[in-house]
């Protein structure tokens, strides 16, 4: 659906150039819903603008929907901006229109009628639930409300992608919450594809299928949520992914015949609700200890974290660590 | 004091003569110096070099206009305001000057609340595909109203001032009445009701313009 080839961004002029994307690659699936995660000024701000050339890549191509943007002229680019709906961390609401004309905006632009275009903010302010609120302007309304405008007026021209630069980023937790199962209830509902922007992994992990993370204008990871959130690889990722992460000093050690060994277990899918754990060391007489654990889910899939300390003779340890793994958990010794 | 003699009629006419002007030329003030005032904007944000130079070149001249004192550009506009009004006195010799000073004025005011209106909500529009000209009318005019108002309520009472001035050379209305009277005749009298009558007049438009903006402002 979107498709960025080799796209470079530098800003400035030759002495005091910076760049912000370095040759960046990236694809979009039909229906998805993308994240892309970074720091602030790690490029994801201009990343996500070059889609829908709000900011024009300096060199390399931009596709949505099977069209090359960046060969568009004005007109075109126009028209097909139409059908690239975006919300903002600042929501860029009309304070001058109120919410109904808002909603409208992108459906008078684009010429429509008015009976075609009741019909429509109608619809669109059911979807989003401020149906009482029509006739209200943005300043009345609460962080919340004004990004549901946002989101209903990115849909008022039925999209094909919707983009969200930092969408949630200026509101508080639960709205944050609300907001994301808002846009998850729309991909479900229109397959509508979207690409969103964070510095939060909480969103990512919420809603995302897959992500990619950022780092000095380059993609340095991307996969599926679960892979890139549970074996993170670049120490980028990890430093999104373990802000908790555990220090134990003594990895390994040994007192006589009792090995101790801190091994991390991950459990994905189904196998984070069975006692797989409890079973292997009940047959192998290892003692354990739970020293750190999470479980929770990403997006619809449970996942569980733990660091467990193993304590048994040299063999019964390694042993363990074998049927864990048979089991399909991912096992990782700590060193 | 004696205001036994004052001719009302006279007050009257001259009370008429500067609305005239002031209506007028707040007129062509606005339909020439909004317009001017968008493009200072556009032009200033533009990307093409063609544009961005042409903005340098208007901003030159809106500057050099409104550096000139009043009194000196109507003098200085003798010989073009008998081109296109047939005389250079009276009601109509005192609208393009009047125009002339204060279009540039208004179209700075203009360029100032426009770059008031917030930059995400134009970048919004045009991510939702609008062109300029849409962004201009359905963006920038109804956002920055507010500010428009109140700058026209500015040159409007500028404009008050400026005909009171043109009294000076024969401009007629409220200020050429308490400058032949008042200054030339020692009528001081006459000449502080016209200073009264003006002060009222500036009063009105303030509150009217006060209460618009009041009324169109939603932040």
């Amino acid at each position: 659906m979107i498709q960025l080839k080799n796209i470079k961004k530098v800003y400035g002029k030759k002495k005091t150039q910076t760049t912000a994307l370095s040759g960046l690659n990236l694809t979009v699936e039909k229906g998805e819903i993308f994240g892309v995660i970074g720091h602030s000024g790690a490029g994801k701000s201009t990343l996500i603008r070059c889609i829908n050339l709000l900011e024009r890549p300096t060199s390399g191509e931009v596709w949505v929907g099977g069209v090359e943007l960046t060969r568009l002229g004005k007109k075109e680019l126009q028209q097909h901006r139409g059908k690239i709906g975006m919300i903002f961390q600042h929501f860029n609401l009309l304070s001058s229109a109120t919410v109904y004309d808002n909603i409208a905006f992108p459906l008078t632009i684009r010429g429509a009628g008015k009976a075609e275009i009741k019909s429509k903010v109608e619809e669109l302010l059911s979807l989003v639930g401020l149906e009482e609120h029509r006739n209200k302007y943005p300043a009345q309304l609460s962080g919340g409300q004004k990004q549901r405008v946002g989101i209903a007026r990115a849909l008022a021209s039925d999209p094909d992608v919707l983009l969200c630069d930092e969408a949630t980023s200026a509101l508080d937790p639960q709205t944050t919450d609300s907001i994301l199962s808002l846009l998850l209830d729309i991909n479900k509902k229109f397959n509508l594809t979207i690409m969103l922007i964070t510095h939060e992994m909480h969103v990512i992990q919420s809603i995302c299928d897959r992500v990619a993370v950022i780092h000095a204008g380059g993609i340095v990871e991307e996969g599926p949520v679960t892979e890139v959130f549970l074996k993170p690889k670049h120490f980028i990722t990890k430093e999104f992914v373990n802000r908790d992460s555990f220090s134990g000093e003594h990895a390994v050690y040994r007192t006589g015949q009792k090995w101790k060994r801190l091994v991390h277990i991950t459990y994905l899918g189904s196998k984070t609700y069975e006692s797989t754990l409890s079973q292997v060391v009940r047959e192998t007489g290892v003692d354990f200890a739970i020293l750190q654990g999470a479980i929770s889910t990403i997006k619809d899939t449970p996942y569980g974290k733990l660091i467990v300390a193993l304590e048994g003779t040299e063999d019964a340890v390694q042993q363990t660590i074998q049927k864990l793994q048979e089991h399909d958990l991912d096992v990782e010794v700590m060193e | 004091m004696d205001f036994s003699s004052i001719d009302w009629n006279e007050m009257g006419g001259a009370t008429i003569d500067t609305l005239q002007m002031m209506g007028f030329a707040t007129l062509f003030t606005f339909i020439i110096g909004l317009p001017l005032g968008i493009i200072l904007f556009v032009f200033s944000k533009s990307n093409s070099i063609v544009l961005q130079a042409i903005y340098r070149v208007l901003s030159l001249v809106v500057n050099i206009i409104r550096s000139v004192p009043f009194i000196i550009l109507i003098l200085a506009l003798i010989p073009f305001t008998r081109m296109i009004m047939g005389v250079s006195t009276g009601v109509e010799g005192t609208i393009p000057p009047l125009v002339i000073a204060a279009a540039p004025f208004f179209a700075r005011l203009v360029e100032t609340s426009l770059r008031e209106v917030d930059k995400g909500v134009i970048e919004a529009s045009y991510a939702m595909g609008a062109s300029t000209m849409q962004v201009i009318r359905k963006v920038l005019l109804p956002e920055s109203l507010p500010g428009l108002i109140a700058g026209m309520t500015i040159t409007v009472v500028t404009l008050v001032s400026y005909t009171a001035m043109s009294g000076m050379v024969g401009g007629g209305g409220l200020g050429d009445l308490a400058i032949r009277y008042g200054y030339y005749r020692y009528e001081s009298e006459i000449m502080l009701i016209s200073v009264v009558f003006m002060i009222i007049l500036v009063q009105i438009l303030q509150m009217v313009g006060d209460r618009l903006v009041i009324y169109f402002s939603r932040k």
